[in-house]
């Protein structure tokens, strides 16, 4: 027999003077192979047609929708019910501003890290239309794409120590981010460069280890090897540049 | 009202939009970006196995050039594509994929010496070069003569939107997202922006601009199963519509992809049957080969969905609870490759079916993917109609795709349109000025006010948006499917017209205060219903078969009387588009022939009857 589940609902709506912050409660019957995508729009379709929530691709694959399930974040398209209790507790994710309900606004807050971390690559060359393109070795191009695989989701933020303590942390993501960078020969800043920008309490060096971001990330990158080789990079990078100053 | 003033207003912010908005910016030109969703989140990120480009680096795709890539999207359009537009797109595409390249994709590379690959299930083995080493390696997809089909694993529209959307980032280009555009302001000539919607706070915002582009991507959330992220339902095409000047062109052109995992129609992509994936039915049989001897799995999009809906109607399918399906294979690729080239593919089947692909079978059946159908442009992407408005990318009827799009034309489209159009629009507004006339503006922001409220108070009736929306899916699904007749059409257009009416007095069944999601999709559904009927009704005066165009009851491609393309537009008040006609292509470089795949049954030009009776 089909259980019935058991919603708890973070529900606000900021842009409605009446509303306040509260919990509802819905029940549904769990179909086979159910997601909380699948759940979540039955429940806005056939019970409150003005719950928010985030929802894109359905596929695991753009990010959108992060929330804090049962006090985990995780991406509601690819968590199967089947795999909860009876008892499922839904909330937005912290840190990033609430838009309603279990929406919240990571738009901003990632374009803000995009900018903080410069995350384009930085070349003197310019784009010869007429030209090969310049060469690489397909394990390096692996490499890479292994840390491009990033979706932002936010899951690593939300599950960041660090983070929920202090605003101005980066959080893993931008350090995944700037890895990346530093792996890829197209991009020509210098370790001192690279270092200005995370080598601070708000980058890598206010990393606690505590590693919530590589337990939460749905797509399992290497988030603590990255974090530990960063951490080694820009440790020497500062040992190196006290020595320059004395 | 708050009101926004742009150079460039791009709707959109997915690999089309934001690649027009980099060369807008670039040529210094102030540019919006509007998108409904954080760019990162737009689907593009979706497109997993390639960019098609004639690069022919891999030893595969040795002599492959952009003669070929053309010949072979002609082909794969069925004769339905603008041949000019489609050599403008074959000679750029190579230098589109090297740009990104310099930008940052971590493209696969050739690996120089022996390796295996795969070909209906038998292992072959090639020799890469040594002097190619390090070069964009490309895999092989459907419809092609040659390997052509550069990626990153099967995430390479991901790492193409991520590597677009730092470019933006570098650029400074604002992007708004969550703010969707509702309607276009226009006087009936020119476009000068849009009415939007904050979907932040739910409250409207004016943005006015010298060049409009609609690249909202593509709309298969009007069908009931589609691979489409749920923010595919047609923004873009619905406020061009509404416009009543701007015609969709070839709105019956709406493809089936071949491999939907089964129940929830997430993509696999093509890249699994392009490395050596088979199909098998019931009896773990493969089948392709028999319909196809030539290309088998390979064959065209619209080709293989056909002859797997056949093949289960055959009652070879396997039952499952959704309904039969069939079986994508792609175990004896092994694990290696799977690990590195089918990573995103590994993924979706362990969380969404449980299912291992390295040692079992993934269940499978054709889906909705993608409309070649869209707004209506000319080769610079300006839109018919219409002043000022432009679109590119999936939204738009650029048209190199005709009536079938070959996988791996899709992220290569975004790419290269998004720079000819961008480039098209930086020409534009060299010295255009543009008159904004505020009793237009006035009076485009009235009316989606009085939409709104209207919507809330319930003056138009209390007309459930989701029972709308939901007849509108299945009425497609089952009767404007993979294969089509007469009568079923008729019957959906009948339907559908009954649904419009109903779409008029929906009325909201919570407050509508702030970003509210009923309201959001009621916003939308006349004008979701407005496109199914375009598709429905286009498909039934179509008589013939072409593409994904499948007429039971008229099997053969009609050069004679059909060689042309459907201009669909809605004047305010009808219940049914006004459909016009206009020839396919100006420029004939390759005339209609076979294809050679797919049944065989043409009308040519001249009235002569080729191939099978």
């Amino acid at each position: 027999m089909a259980r019935k589940l058991i919603f708890n609902i973070f529900r606000y709506n900021p842009q409605d003077p009446h509303s306040v912050p509260h919990t509802d409660t819905f029940d549904l019957e769990e179909t086979e192979s159910m997601t909380l995508f699948i759940a979540l729009t039955q429940l806005r379709e056939e019970k409150d047609s003005s719950l928010q929530f985030d929802l894109c691709c359905r596929a695991g694959i753009c990010g959108a929708c992060a929330m804090m399930i049962n006090g985990r974040p995780g991406l509601a398209c690819h968590t199967l019910t089947k795999d909860l209790p009876d008892e499922i507790t839904l909330m937005p994710l912290p840190i990033y501003k609430l838009i309603g309900d279990l929406s919240v606004d990571t738009g901003t807050w990632f374009r803000a890290m995009h900018e903080k971390v410069e995350s384009w690559v930085h070349t003197s060359k310019s784009f010869d239309p007429q030209a090969e393109e310049e060469r690489m070795d397909n394990a390096l191009a692996e490499e890479i794409y292994e840390l491009e695989r990033c979706i932002e989701c936010g899951c690593c933020v939300a599950g960041c120590g660090t983070a929920n303590m202090r605003q101005d942390f980066v959080g893993a993501v931008a350090m995944n981010r700037i890895a990346r960078f530093i792996m890829d020969p197209r991009d020509q800043r210098t370790e001192k460069e690279y270092f200005e920008v995370i080598g601070t309490d708000e980058g890598i060096f206010g990393c606690m280890g505590l590693l919530g971001c590589e337990d939460m990330c749905p797509k399992h990158i290497p988030l603590q090897d990255q974090l530990g080789i960063l951490r080694r990079k820009m440790g020497w990078s500062a040992v190196k540049q006290l020595f320059r100053r004395s | 009202m708050e009101t926004l003033f742009t150079d460039v207003l791009c709707i959109g912010a997915g690999l089309a939009g934001e690649r027009v908005a980099v060369e807008a910016a670039s040529a210094g030109f102030s540019t919006i970006c509007l998108s409904i969703v954080p760019p990162r989140r737009s689907h593009s990120s979706a497109a997993q196995g390639g960019m098609q480009a004639a690069l022919g680096h891999c030893a595969m795709g040795e002599g492959d050039c952009p003669d070929v890539h053309f010949e072979d999207t002609v082909k794969g359009s069925d004769w339905g594509a603008d041949q000019e537009v489609v050599r403008l797109f074959v000679e750029r595409a190579p230098e589109a994929v090297r740009e990104m390249a310099f930008w940052g994709i971590p493209w696969n590379r050739v690996v120089p010496g022996r390796s295996a690959y795969f070909k209906g299930g038998k292992e072959f083995e090639k020799v890469e070069a040594t002097e190619k080493e390090g070069l964009i390696a490309a895999r092989s997809f459907g419809g092609t003569a040659k390997w052509r089909t550069c990626y990153t694993s099967d995430g390479t529209g991901h790492t193409l939107l991520y590597t677009m959307d730092n470019k933006v980032v570098e650029l400074g280009v604002t992007v708004h997202d969550r703010v969707e555009a509702i309607a276009l302001i226009h006087d009936g000539e020119t476009c000068t922006g849009v009415v939007a919607r904050c979907l932040k706070t739910g409250k409207l915002r004016v943005y006015l601009a010298k060049a409009t582009l609609i690249a909202t991507g593509g709309y298969g959330r009007i069908y009931r199963e589609t691979t489409n992220a749920v923010i595919n339902d047609g923004g873009g095409a619905i406020i061009a519509l509404d416009t009543g000047v701007v015609p969709l062109g070839n709105p019956e052109a709406i493809q089936f992809h071949p491999t939907g995992i089964v129940p929830t129609n997430i993509l696999v992509t093509e890249g699994c049957r392009g490395d050596g994936g088979t199909l098998l039915d019931v009896n773990e049989n493969r089948f392709m080969h028999e319909y196809e001897p030539e290309e088998a799995e390979l064959a065209s999009r619209d080709v293989v969905s056909r002859w797997m809906t056949h093949h289960i109607r055959q009652g070879l399918g396997v039952k499952s609870p959704y309904g039969d399906h069939l079986w994508l294979d792609i175990r004896h690729l092994g694990e290696h490759h799977i690990k590195t080239k089918l990573r995103e593919v590994e993924e979706i089947c362990n969380n969404f079916l449980g299912v291992d692909p390295i040692t079992q079978l993934i269940p499978v059946r054709p889906a909705q993917h993608y409309t070649m159908a869209g707004v209506r442009t000319n080769k610079d992407g300006a839109a018919y109609g219409l002043k000022g408005l432009f679109s590119a990318g999936e939204a738009a009827c650029w048209d190199m795709h005709g009536l079938n799009r070959l996988g791996g034309n899709s992220l290569a489209e975004t790419i290269v349109a998004g720079k000819i159009v961008g480039e098209k629009i930086v020409e534009f507004l060299q010295g255009y000025e543009v008159q904004y006339n505020t009793g237009v503006i006035r009076d485009a922001v009235i009316r989606q006010q009085e939409r709104i409220d209207g919507l809330i108070s319930g003056k138009d009736g209390n007309e459930n948006v989701y029972e709308i929306r939901n007849a509108m899916q299945n009425e497609l699904m089952d009767r404007v499917g993979i294969f089509r007749n007469g009568s079923d059409l008729q019957k959906a257009v009948d339907n559908l017209q009954e649904i419009y009416a109903r779409a008029q007095q929906v009325g909201l069944r919570s407050n509508g205060i702030g970003v509210n999601p009923e309201l959001t999709l009621a916003l939308k559904i006349q004008g979701m219903v407005k496109l199914a009927l375009c598709t429905a009704y286009g498909a039934l005066q179509r008589t013939e078969s072409r593409g994904c165009h499948a007429r039971e009851d008229y099997e053969a491609r009609n050069d004679r009387d059909w060689w042309n393309r459907t201009l669909a537009t809605w004047k305010e008040g009808d219940d049914l588009p006004t459909l016009n006609y206009e020839p396919a292509t100006e420029t004939v470089e390759l005339p209609p022939a076979e294809r050679g795949y797919g049944v065989c049954k043409i009308i040519s030009c001249d009235g002569e009857i080729i191939g099978e009776e």
